[in-house]
């Protein structure tokens, strides 16, 4: 459900970058880690009622998930995480640290061209 | 085709400036900052009004409340003597920095060492939100079931500590709990995590808290 406040967050910032640029912006990708929790049809949902009547009418959103990065103790190599099987997939050693959850991002805005 | 503009700015950047704004007031005043979350009925409240009577005269604590409704906790947190303050979120499912900021701005922190945030019952949303604390105390109880690191991963990857409660349950064998896996799963997505396992209606493994959150709030006071 934080996914409505995340929808009003970026409701804001695209709506000051269309104000800035003068232009209808027609799709945004976002990207988050995958421990943020973000549902993509909650979160479509939501922009979407909070947009009508705005210049953010219609738009497209696309949502990335990025997984949780691992480093290796051993070989010092990155790798993706998973719970299920919690061990480097280079070398199979099981010490490791977890990278930071990667943050909600917003990567791009489409505008319609004049 | 339209014209793309790159970014890569925060989404929840609005929501971090109110969180680093209360992290300064709070290291400027020297009060140490935890923020509870947990699933709704964990025994967060307990845990609280356990830890503020048990340690009077060796830490003297204020407490934050968010509930979607009602003022009951911070009037349980009060019964103690301590000072609480209530936000109630009117259906939102955590807390933000912002109502925090304001709460802060309530609590007599002249008169107190350190403050918890128990943030509204949810084990998902508020592992997304920064208040400004310094730490985050994620509590399980029992009968929530072992797989829930498994299943919430973000909340057990982020905290400082593991708070095991409703341990009272288990010699019974009235639920199915196998600590050792939690501990195991937890430490797996968190090297670093300190677990006590509690309860805090009988008292039992208290004290290992007790002795963890002197000795922190101490340091950094």
């Amino acid at each position: 459900m934080h996914e409505t406040m995340v929808a009003k967050n970026l409701l804001d910032s695209i709506a000051a970058e269309a104000a800035k640029q003068r232009a209808k912006p027609i799709a945004a990708r976002i990207s988050c880690g995958s421990f943020n929790a973000v549902n993509d049809e909650v979160l479509t949902f939501a922009f979407e009622a909070i947009s009508r009547g705005t210049i953010c009418e219609d738009m497209k959103l696309e949502i990335e998930h990025k997984s949780i990065r691992g480093k290796c103790s051993s070989c010092h190599k990155q790798f993706d995480f998973d719970l299920t099987k919690p061990s480097c997939s280079h070398c199979r050693c099981d010490k490791f640290d977890l990278l930071p959850d990667p943050p909600l991002l917003l990567e791009e805005i489409e505008f319609e061209m004049e | 085709m339209g014209k793309k503009i790159q970014f890569g700015t925060k989404i929840l950047s609005a929501n971090e400036e109110y969180a680093q704004q209360n992290s300064k007031l709070l290291r400027e005043k020297r009060k140490y900052c935890l923020n509870m979350i947990s699933s709704p009925g964990s025994g967060k409240t307990t845990i609280l009004t356990r830890t503020i009577t048990d340690l009077k005269g060796k830490v003297r604590i204020g407490v934050i409340e968010g509930d979607i409704q009602t003022q009951l906790d911070a009037e349980r947190i009060r019964a103690t003597q301590a000072p609480a303050v209530q936000i109630n979120t009117n259906g939102s499912c955590h807390l933000s920095a912002a109502q925090v900021s304001s709460a802060l701005a309530q609590l007599p922190l002249d008169q107190i060492d350190m403050v918890f945030v128990e943030n509204v019952g949810n084990l998902v949303c508020p592992s997304a939100f920064e208040l400004g604390e310094d730490g985050k105390v994620v509590v399980l109880s029992v009968a929530e079931g072992d797989d829930k690191p498994a299943k919430y991963p973000a909340i057990f990857s982020k905290s400082k500590v593991l708070l095991i409660n409703k341990i009272d349950l288990l010699p019974s064998g009235a639920v199915d709990f196998d600590v050792e896996k939690v501990k195991a799963d937890a430490r797996t997505l968190n090297k670093d995590i300190e677990i006590f396992c509690v309860s805090a209606k009988n008292g039992q493994g208290m004290d290992g808290w007790y002795d963890w959150l002197l000795k922190t709030v101490k340091r950094s006071s």
